[in-house]
């Protein structure tokens, strides 16, 4: 099992998705210009400011060589998470249904949160609370007419940091597949740096692809 | 080749640039005739205070810099330590003030992105950035303006860029009003062996500069904005502030540090104020050789750009390195890689002259030895005020001693409160090393790869040192220290910026002076070299100078950081000890300030051998790991340190120290409030008081934590 986390220019959080991806499997970095996947089993497509997030995040990303690889790796049933930025990216690349909006204080915030598993996919399992940190400033989810059984993540009672839809802090394609969420699970893989719940996500692909 | 004299300008041309008549007169002498107008830009901006530490170098040289640990010291892009295992952390602060003052988003937004480049040009990947930040009263319309945006000009850039902001501090005083202070730190991490120095060598050798273009913006920073008083019309200079893009230096720092790594690089030195002129002058007199640039292959923003404006200019996100011809190609290949400009435009001669040219016309020809050491250097002269310098503040607290009210009104006072609205808008952890995040403990921990961990800190307290700069600095080295304390760090080097008005005036040489040699005298205390740091003069407004504000950042190493001690109290049923030789007093504290009381003339001397056996006491205790939490007693005193020790932990406390004045004075960095279960914490100072309960109780006194929940998070509606 190896995990793919894709680095483009502006990407912030690609080494630590890739350490943390290691806690559980290989992992190795894949870089924007190519269009080979090199053979992984799961991408990841990190935090950051992809292309400087100009013109709109997520915008530019989206039409990189290697998104297109990805959106096929996608569409083949891949599994593919994207984390904040790569949320973003996968919204506007329509894996996901919806879009990001500014937070409702039009300001960043870096923040540790409850996060509760709504719905099983293949980076998530339903039931499971976990303790992760937002860090963003465009992370207000919004889309009027999502299937509800598409909400796989929501922000914890109370713990709405940025005026999401109804608490949403991630969902998933129909398939299952393509999970994207704002809070940073690479980001609570170590009770030593904050939480390890974060690793529940990279365990879960890792299961389902051994079962 | 004669010098193109084309544009001759005059001596009040040179007078307006920022140079005095004689010092004018020296530059014709060493030219032995009058410089050109590119010659003079470039003269006046390395002989300005910012460049050339005229008024402070002599003064610098009296402090320590010598350790063990050390492994860059001043004079290099910044200081480094050895952290073991074959790494060093390099560090350094820096000021951005009056960029800030007249721009505050773009202005705080361009320190940080400056002092990163510092790190990465010796070879370091950067690790984390704090920040120090002083503003007039949040009751002032235009401070509230300042502080918001400065605050998000250094998560923009900081957030953008993928460092971490672990740390900080920010305080409002009434002298800070017109002159904010906007002090960034930054910290890298390298292999030992392979941090470069960023002197040229190698005759023949190729001068290649990549990053962003060249553009008009921030011409003139370091001499017009930099090293003159704030005044009227300061407006007018918002073209003088720099615009940042951190998406670009997020491309530079991975193009630079690849760039070092595949070892394509004689050497390497960022851009910063003054630019070209001062990297490329910076290279050559460290290597003793000349260089040659072309301007007419400087990638520009705009066509029509002069000679001397590119010269000068400080856009942003730009680097300067020299390498061998053979390696050329190679260079400008990763430069490609990363989508970053490269261009060569000259090379390192053995002339040691800087001759700059226009294509084949030469435009100006200076010797290296006099653009870069010959600026002369003053003496100050020192001489203590007859009179106050600064107006007692406004009281906002009753003069009557009520301790009830007094801890309430200390709790929501703006340099108190709560900072979680300003630190919530930087991210503290990209990069997946940060152990102790902003209020979880007195100084940020960051674990390493390589297994250790180091501590930082960043202090300083204007107010005090305005009332003794001798003691007050000595109080900023040890209130550092104790936070490193605090969570089992031993320090390994200081880096300073000293922010004071403008030192031609007597008053301000004194205060300078005598920060200085209190400066020296702490780190010789405590063992602490001084690694570098930066000096920022001028800080004037219109309605006098700022309280001389020397703020000291400092690193320290810790064995395990899964023991580093978090602030808050921990444990139900813990004991709380009191530890240190503490003498605090009211004059010049937080509550003194509250209640309108002028400055003090002189604090009470610190017995520094006490203080320093204070601190090993501490640092032993909590990384043997028996200690639960440990907070040191700073402002507001005893009795402000118990209710964040209760804040921050979610649980109450009964202590029993007499209520009275005592409660709220101040020592800063003598003493620590520390718990772990009685047989162990016991003996490492005086017991007063068990953690539990949900209120905190001062004898027979007692505040509901949710009272002092409410009184603390005062500055939240300033961030809605």
């Amino acid at each position: 099992m190896k995990f793919g986390v894709v680095q483009f220019p502006g990407s912030c959080d690609h080494r630590d998705a890739l350490e943390a991806a290691r806690r559980v499997a290989d992992a190795q970095l894949l870089w924007h210009g190519d269009h080979d996947l090199q053979g992984v089993d799961a991408v990841i497509v990190p935090g950051g400011f992809s292309y400087g997030d100009y013109l709109r995040v997520g915008a530019i990303a989206r039409f990189s060589p290697l998104m297109e690889s990805v959106i096929a790796f996608a569409n083949d049933g891949g599994p593919v998470l994207g984390i904040c930025n790569g949320f973003q990216v996968l919204c506007e690349a329509h894996l996901l249904p919806g879009a990001l909006l500014p937070n409702t204080s039009l300001r960043f915030i870096c923040r540790q949160v409850d996060v509760e598993a709504v719905g099983d996919s293949a980076w998530s399992r339903a039931g499971e609370t976990l303790s992760i940190p937002v860090k963003h400033t465009t992370g207000r989810y919004f889309a009027p007419e999502i299937d509800p059984a598409q909400v796989v993540f929501r922000y914890a009672a109370g713990q709405n940091p940025n005026g999401s839809q109804d608490d949403i802090a991630g969902v998933r394609n129909a398939a299952g597949n393509v999970v994207g969420l704002m809070p940073h699970p690479e980001h609570a893989v170590d009770a030593l740096t904050g939480s390890a719940d974060g690793l529940h996500l990279f365990e879960s692909v890792l299961r389902e692809r051994v079962h | 080749m004669n010098v193109s004299t084309e544009t001759l300008p005059s001596v009040e041309d040179a007078i307006a640039l920022g140079l005095t008549r004689d010092e004018y007169a020296l530059v014709c002498d060493k030219l032995a005739r009058a410089p050109n107008q590119v010659e003079l830009a470039m003269f006046s901006l390395l002989w300005s205070e910012h460049c050339a530490y005229k008024h402070s170098k002599k003064l610098l040289r009296t402090l320590p810099v010598e350790g063990p640990k050390l492994v860059m010291g001043p004079g290099e892009n910044a200081g480094a330590v050895d952290v073991g295992g074959g790494m060093a952390v390099a560090f350094k602060v820096e000021s951005h003030n009056h960029p800030s003052a007249v721009e505050p988003f773009q202005g705080a937004a361009t320190g940080v992105g400056g002092i990163l480049r510092d790190i990465f040009a010796i070879g370091a990947r950067p690790i984390a950035v704090l920040d120090s930040l002083r503003f007039g009263e949040p009751s002032s319309g235009r401070s509230r303006y300042l502080l918001d945006r400065a605050v998000a000009g250094i998560g923009h850039y900081g957030n953008s860029v993928g460092v971490p902001t672990i740390g900080g501090e920010v305080y409002f005083e009434g002298p800070y009003e017109t002159n904010c202070l906007i002090n960034a730190m930054a910290l890298g991490i390298g292999e030992t062996e392979k941090l470069v120095r960023s002197a040229a060598a190698g005759v023949g050798n190729v001068v290649i500069l990549f990053g962003a273009s060249t553009g008009r913006d921030g011409i003139g920073g370091a001499s017009v904005l930099a090293s003159a008083e704030l005044g009227e019309g300061d407006a007018d200079k918002r073209p003088t502030v720099q615009v940042g893009d951190p998406f670009e230096e997020n491309k530079l720092i991975e193009c630079s540090l690849e760039l070092l790594e595949k070892g394509l690089l004689v050497s390497l030195q960022d851009l910063g104020a003054a630019g070209l002129t001062s990297s490329a002058s910076e290279m050559a007199s460290k290597g003793e050789v000349g260089i040659d640039i072309d301007v007419a292959k400087v990638p520009l923003r705009e066509a029509d750009m002069e000679p001397f404006e590119i010269m000068v200019s400080e856009s942003q996100e730009r680097m300067l390195c020299v390498a061998e011809p053979a390696r050329v190609d190679e260079v400008l290949a990763l430069c490609e890689k990363w989508e970053v400009h490269g261009t060569a435009i000259g090379e390192v001669t053995d002339t040691r002259h800087m001759r700059i040219f226009r294509s084949d016309e030469l435009v100006g020809d200076m010797p290296v030895d006099a653009l870069v050491d010959d600026c002369p250097l003053y003496d100050l002269e020192p001489e203590k005020p007859s009179a106050p310098l600064y107006p007692a503040p406004k009281a906002t607290l009753s003069g009557d001693f009520d301790a009830h009210a007094a801890l309430l009104a200390l709790l929501s006072s703006p340099n108190i409160a709560s900072r979680r609205p300003l630190f919530e808008q930087y991210d503290c952890m990209v990069g997946s090393r940060t152990v102790r995040r902003p209020e979880q403990a007195d100084a940020a921990v960051l674990a390493l790869a390589h297994g250790g961990a180091i501590g930082v800190s960043i202090d300083g307290s204007g107010r005090r040192v305005a009332a003794d700069p001798y003691t007050g600095a000595i109080e900023a080295v040890l209130e550092c220290a104790a936070n490193l304390a605090c969570v089992g760090a031993q320090p390994l080097g200081l880096t300073n910026c000293l922010n004071f008005g403008n030192p031609e005036k007597p008053h301000i040489a004194w205060q300078l002076t005598e920060a200085v040699r209190g400066l020296g005298d702490a780190c010789r205390a405590l063992d602490v070299p001084v690694v570098g740091g930066n000096v920022s003069l001028y800080n004037e407004g219109t309605e006098g100078p700022i309280y001389p504000t020397p703020v000291v950042g400092m690193v320290g190493e810790l064995p395990d950081p899964g023991r580093a001690a978090q602030s808050g109290f921990a444990q139900e049923g813990d004991t709380i000890v009191l530890v240190g030789d503490f003498h605090p007093v009211v004059p010049a504290s937080e509550v003194a300030k509250l209640r309108g009381h002028a400055l003090p003339d002189g604090l009470p001397p610190v017995d520094l051998d006490a203080v320093r056996a204070t601190h090993a006491t501490v640092r032993d205790a909590v990384r043997s790991g028996v200690v639960h939490s440990c907070h040191d007693i700073a402002e507001g005193g005893l009795a402000v340190a118990l209710a964040e020790c209760c804040l921050l932990g979610g649980i109450g406390a009964e202590v029993d120290p007499e209520c009275d004045e005592r409660l709220f004075g101040e020592q800063p960095g003598t003493a620590f409030l520390l718990t772990g279960a009685q047989d162990d914490v016991a003996g490492l100072g005086r017991v007063i008081g068990t953690v539990g309960g949900e209120n905190l109780c001062v004898g027979a006194l007692c505040w509901p934590l949710g009272e002092l929940r409410t009184a603390h998070a005062a500055l939240a509606p300033l961030f809605p």
